[in-house]
This record gives C-alpha cells, sequence and structure tokens, in this order.
C-alpha cells in the first residue's frame, strides 16, 4: 500500500508503552524474553497500555485508529505529539524525531504543526470562544491584531461567526466541539490529531459534525489521525483504518480491505454489521469476461447490459441492476474487463465470499 | 534526673527524662541573641503597617464607610452591600472610640493578609504542584494552625519585641494555613483535560501555571484568602497581648478589669468587621456566572458608571 510517491508525514516505530513504577526493568525483559502482558502484570506489576504499534501516515491521509475502550488508541494518538512519552520505540514527523526535541522545539511543534481535538472538548472556561480558540498563537507570542483574524477566520470556518465573545458553558456540546476544531486549525497545522472528538455527542449532531470535519478536510487536506470507537465512523471518515485491540494494532487497511478481508475473528466480528454498499467495490465481486463466457457458454451479447466502472460501489450497482434482467458490464478504458452477475451482486452484499468463478452457476 | 527510680516497664516514660523543654529554653536565648540582625527588617515590616494604618486613619468614617459598601456592592452586589452597611453603622455607633480602634484592627489584618498572601501563595502553588513538598508541608501547617499561640507569643517577642510588627507575624503563623491548603486544593483540582490540552497546544508550564491552573483555582483560592481573614480577625485579641492597639486591646482590657459591658463592645466591633470582610471577600469568589455577570465591571457601581458612559 506504499505508493512511491507518497510522503509518510507520521511514522511510529515499534511504540511500546508500559505504565507503571518498573516499565523499564519490564521493558527490557519484554525485548529479551517476549514475555506475555499477562507476565508483565504478575512480575513487574505493569501494565501494558500500546505494544510495539507501528504505522505511517501519508500527507493529506486520514488515518482512524479504531478500538474499544481501554484498547490504547488515547494512548497512542498521544505519543505523536509526545503528551506521553513512550518507553520504546520512535516517532517521527515530517522526518524530524520527536522523541529527541528540547522542550522548546516540541512546544513550537504541538503550537505551529499539530492541532488537537479532545473527546472532553477540555475548553478553557474561563476563556471566551476567541481567546479559546486562539490560545496556540497567544502562547507563542503572535500579536494581537493578527490573533484577531486567525481567530475570526477559523471561527467562520466551523459556522460560528457571532459567538466569539460567548463563553464555553454558554454553547450546546455540539457547539463547544466546534469550537475545539477551530481551536485546533487556527494555527493552520501539518496535522490535527482526532481523539474521539464525536464521541460524546448525540448521533444526529455527531453525523453533523462528520460531515462538516469531512468538508473542511477536503478541503484543507490535513494529515489526520482520527481516533473513534465507532467502526461507522472510521468507514464514512478513515482513508486508512487501524484496528486496535488491548494495545496491538491487529490490522490497517483500507475500509474495503478491513471489511473484505477481516485479518481475524476479532476484526471479522467488528465488521459483520457493518453496510458493505458503499464499501465494496465492482471489481472485487466480478469475474473476469472470459470466465463469465466459459461458465455461460457462446457469446452473449453484451451491448445490452447495463456498465458500469471498477471503482463503482455495490450501491451503483444495485442502482443499475433494478433496472434490467441482465448482468452488469464493467468498462474500464473502454473494454469489458468483467461481468457482475446478480448472483455476485447479493452474495457481495452480504459479505459473503462466495464469487470464486469456478463454482458460479448460471444467473 | 529521675535515674533513680526503679525502672518499670509498664510505665517507661516516667524513668525516662530527656530534658526538652530545657533544651528547647535554648530558642529564647537565640532570640534574645539575634534581636540586633533583625531589626532592620522588623522597622521596615513597621513602616508599612504604620502606613496602611495612617491611610485608613486619615480618612474620614463616614467617606471609610461609602468606600466599604460601594466595594461590597461591587463584590457582592447590592444585598450584601445593605448588609455591610447595617454592620458598619452597628460597629460605628458602639462607642464613640469604636470606627477608629476598629480602622487599627483592620490595617493589623490588612498587612496580615497580604503577607499570608505574598508567603501562601507561592507556597500553594508549589504545594499543589509537587507530591513531596506537600507532604512535608502539611504537618508543618497543622502544627501551624493548632500549637496554642502563647507558646510562639514568647520567642517572637524575644526575637522582635512587643508591637505592631510581632501581632502581624503572630497572626501569620495562625492564619496562614488555610490559604495555603486551599490554594494547594485548588491548583490539584483544576481539570486535567484542560491543562493537557494547553499543553497539547504548546503552553510553557508557567503560561499553564498563570493561564490556566491559576484562573481555574481562583474561586478556591479566593475561599482561602476568606478564611485566612476570618483567623487573622480572630488573633487580635491574642495579639493585643503583646502590645497591638485596636479593638483587641478594648477586649482584653474589660477582661483585666472584669468589665463585660466594655468587653462585649469591643467583641461586637470585631464581629461586625468580620461579617464585613467575610461578605466582600466571599462575592469575590463566586463566579460571574452565578452573578448573571460574565466581568466585574459589568455589574456595581462601577457597571453603573460604564453604562453611563456609554450612553453618552
Amino acid at each position: 500500500m506504499t505508493e512511491p510517491d507518497r510522503e509518510d508525514v507520521i511514522r511510529c516505530d515499534g511504540i511500546w508503552k508500559i505504565f507503571g513504577d518498573n516499565s523499564k526493568q519490564a521493558m527490557d525483559a519484554v525485548r529479551r524474553d517476549g514475555l506475555s502482558k499477562k507476565d508483565i502484570r504478575q512480575n513487574f506489576d505493569c501494565v501494558v497500555g500500546v505494544q510495539d504499534a507501528s504505522f505511517t501516515v501519508g500527507r493529506g491521509e486520514i488515518f482512524c485508529i479504531m478500538g474499544l475502550s481501554g484498547s490504547g488508541k488515547s494512548t497512542l494518538i498521544r505519543h505523536i505529539n509526545r503528551l506521553i512519552e513512550p518507553t520504546s520505540g520512535t516517532v517521527y514527523i515530517e522526518g524530524q524525531n520527536v522523541s529527541a526535541m528540547s522542550p522548546q522545539e516540541l512546544r513550537a511543534l504541538r503550537a505551529e504543526k499539530i492541532g488537537m481535538v479532545f473527546q472532553s472538548m477540555a475548553l478553557m472556561p474561563h476563556r471566551t470562544v476567541r481567546d479559546n480558540v486562539v490560545f496556540s498563537l497567544e502562547v507563542r507570542g503572535v500579536p494581537e491584531d493578527r490573533r484577531a483574524k486567525v481567530a475570526s477566520k477559523a471561527i467562520e470556518m466551523v459556522d460560528l461567526a457571532g459567538w466569539d465573545a460567548k463563553y464555553p458553558d454558554e454553547l450546546s456540546g455540539g457547539m463547544q466541539q466546534r469550537v475545539g476544531l477551530a481551536r485546533a486549525l487556527a494555527a493552520d497545522p501539518t496535522i490535527l490529531l482526532m481523539d474521539e472528538p464525536f464521541s460524546a455527542l448525540d448521533p444526529l449532531i455527531r453525523k453533523q459534525l462528520q460531515t462538516t470535519f469531512m468538508e473542511l478536510s477536503a478541503e484543507l487536506h490535513k494529515t489526520t489521525v482520527f481516533i473513534t470507537h465507532d467502526l461507522d465512523e472510521a468507514i464514512r471518515i478513515g482513508d486508512r483504518i487501524a484496528i486496535m485491540k488491548d494495545g496491538v494494532l491487529v490490522q490497517i487497511g483500507t475500509p474495503e480491505q478491513i471489511v473484505t478481508e477481516p485479518a481475524d475473528d476479532y476484526v471479522a466480528e467488528f465488521v459483520a454489521g457493518i453496510s458493505k454498499l458503499d464499501l465494496v467495490t465492482a471489481a472485487r465481486i466480478m469475474q473476469p469476461v472470459e470466465m463469465y463466457r466459459q461458465a455461460h457458454g457462446g457469446n452473449p451479447d453484451m451491448t445490452a447490459w447495463p456498465v458500469a466502472r471498477p471503482e463503482d460501489k455495490l450501491n451503483t450497482l444495485v442502482d443499475l441492476a433494478v433496472g434490467t434482467d441482465s448482468p452488469i458490464r464493467i468498462e474500464a478504458d473502454g473494454a469489458a474487463i468483467g461481468v457482475v452477475t446478480k448472483r455476485a451482486l447479493l452474495r457481495g452484499i452480504q459479505g459473503r465470499e462466495e464469487i470464486a468463478p469456478a463454482t458460479e452457476g448460471a444467473v | 534526673m529521675a535515674t533513680e527510680k526503679a525502672f518499670d516497664w509498664l510505665n517507661p516514660f516516667a524513668a525516662v527524662d530527656l530534658n526538652i523543654g530545657e533544651r528547647a529554653d535554648g530558642i529564647k536565648d537565640w532570640a534574645i541573641a539575634n534581636r540586633e540582625t533583625i531589626q532592620p527588617i522588623k522597622q521596615f515590616l513597621e513602616s508599612i503597617i504604620v502606613r496602611i494604618e495612617g491611610a485608613l486613619q486619615a480618612t474620614p468614617p463616614l467617606v471609610m464607610l461609602v468606600i466599604l459598601v460601594m466595594i461590597a456592592w461591587q463584590a457582592a452586589g447590592r444585598r450584601v452591600a445593605g448588609l455591610v452597611l447595617v454592620c458598619l453603622l452597628v460597629l460605628g455607633f458602639l462607642q464613640p472610640t469604636a470606627w477608629g480602634l476598629a480602622m487599627t484592627t483592620l490595617a493589623i489584618v490588612t498587612a496580615s493578609v497580604i503577607a499570608c498572601a505574598i508567603i501562601g501563595l507561592p507556597l500553594g502553588v508549589l504545594a499543589g504542584k509537587n507530591d513531596r513538598f506537600e507532604s512535608v508541608i502539611r504537618p508543618v501547617l497543622d502544627t501551624m494552625q493548632t500549637i496554642p499561640a502563647f507558646v510562639y507569643l514568647v520567642p517572637v517577642v524575644m526575637l522582635i519585641g512587643i508591637g505592631n510588627v510581632s501581632g502581624v507575624i503572630v497572626t501569620i503563623i495562625f492564619a496562614l494555613p488555610p490559604l495555603v491548603r486551599l490554594t494547594s486544593l485548588g491548583i490539584r483540582n483544576v481539570n486535567q483535560s484542560v491543562v493537557e490540552a494547553a499543553r497539547a497546544f504548546g503552553a510553557t508550564p508557567r503560561q499553564i501555571l498563570f493561564k490556566v491552573e491559576l484562573p481555574l483555582a481562583t474561586p478556591t483560592i479566593l475561599a482561602g484568602l476568606n478564611q485566612t481573614i476570618m483567623l487573622s480577625l480572630s488573633m487580635v485579641v491574642i495579639a493585643s497581648m503583646i502590645a497591638v492597639k485596636g479593638l483587641g486591646n478594648e477586649v482584653l482590657r474589660a477582661m483585666g478589669r472584669l468589665d463585660a459591658g466594655k468587653a462585649i463592645v469591643g467583641g461586637l466591633g470585631i464581629v461586625m468587621l468580620a461579617i464585613v470582610l467575610d461578605r466582600i471577600t466571599q462575592g469575590l469568589g463566586r463566579s460571574g456566572r452565578e452573578r448573571g455577570h460574565r466581568h466585574w465591571w459589568q455589574s456595581g457601581p462601577v457597571g453603573l458608571i460604564a453604562a453611563l458612559f456609554q450612553r453618552n
């Protein structure tokens, strides 16, 4: 999945975080003997928060980390801006080693390159919306007139114009998180860290904010690490998804990969209830034209069939299929490359892997 | 020495005499020996107290009364201002000299509270930030609060001599602990996710302290300041034993002459002063949200004046 032109903005190499007084010894023991989590807890009275996590995030990519509470995802994201020091492993941001930075460099990085949004919003109750939004500029000593400009722009971006002089407790939860988003975007950072930003909101507001966020990120192209415990949200927002369980990154892949090729039973169980309609592409369920011909014999007239592209999602194929009794022809660059039969389509919606062409029967 | 006595295992304490009392008496000699070195500091402090008292005494009582009522109105609203007005009138009419005595007491209390704030706030912040420092300072604060004032009265007088400065120091010893404790508590109770957010946006530890922690801890710190003021007032009678003038001295003299009436006058004066200071500082501690106004300049007399100017 690493394309050659891809530029890694964030790179985490073998991040371990062990909590406890004897974390160093526990880490050494893990390196030496490969202790299990249970052994670490029993022998060293330490808890493993993150276990050997490595991943990269490309420029402009939205990388979702999905896991249940206690899986270590919030711990992992805090390593990126070093709010938490790793017990072992390194984090690079645009090639710079974050762990080796001096306190001054680190503060500059946090204020200028990284914006963070928190589940608890964590707005400062004694500051107005405006003063909350430009906090990162204020701590860097940016002059007042420039702060005012940045603030009004950022507040406008999240549709909160006119609320600048209000205090956080005068705002609804959804609006507060918009302020949190504006605060993260104010310094025009390269990276956005979103720690379950919408989890505390009710479903409608959550959907609204997801939309706002997706519009903004389509416009601003921020490299984003997005934490969530909601797989639907991860699939909706993420370019790639990492599934985390008990401190381990179980699987990293595109939403389609996660849903169609779950790495283990844990992931499979997670994705079981997920609708495939907007995820799975025609390319995944189609069978090559040749095989279709072999299976059905002769040379069927395909000109009257509806046409779709290989990257079209199942949803589009269903729309085409309801208007006709014929299979769907998949074309790329003007040439027919495959056929999607009704049976394959229905199985695809179910998420079953019953598309082996050899066993494919007639429609 | 009780070495002659037979040692009794069931009562070991009776047979051993460490002679701590006599050894601790050395502190008196130490205090007398260091008297001279402490004099410049004493004079400096004395001059500050004298200046505060001079200012309070020079203000005509009626002007002072109006100022205090206005402060109360600004800090705590109209109802409290009314209560403060009544208390001050009662105080003034207790006896012809009561107002002047009250101002002397107020000067001592003001000096003590300022000193407590200067010493107590940094200590409280440090205790709030550092667990080890907190565990060291806690027994010290316990001692300061519970040890009878008479115990340190003598060494302080030996070291500094009688008068206002000693009175202020004795008052500080007694009144400082709640400010330190509540400042520490306030800092500790600040929402950690807000502090984390400040860190995530690149704030320095100093900026976190001044822009986040102290503002959020302010209500708790002001509650501590309120307690410090109350305790300072409760020390004025004891402080008058080392020649501090004011309402406390009235009570002390009345006690010496078994003059219950005069003692009641002095005592009531202290109570009135206490109510005034308590209500004003409690008003300061309430958040703007409770008052329905966001900024102090939007309400009270200042708010009225500001509104007038805005209309013009």
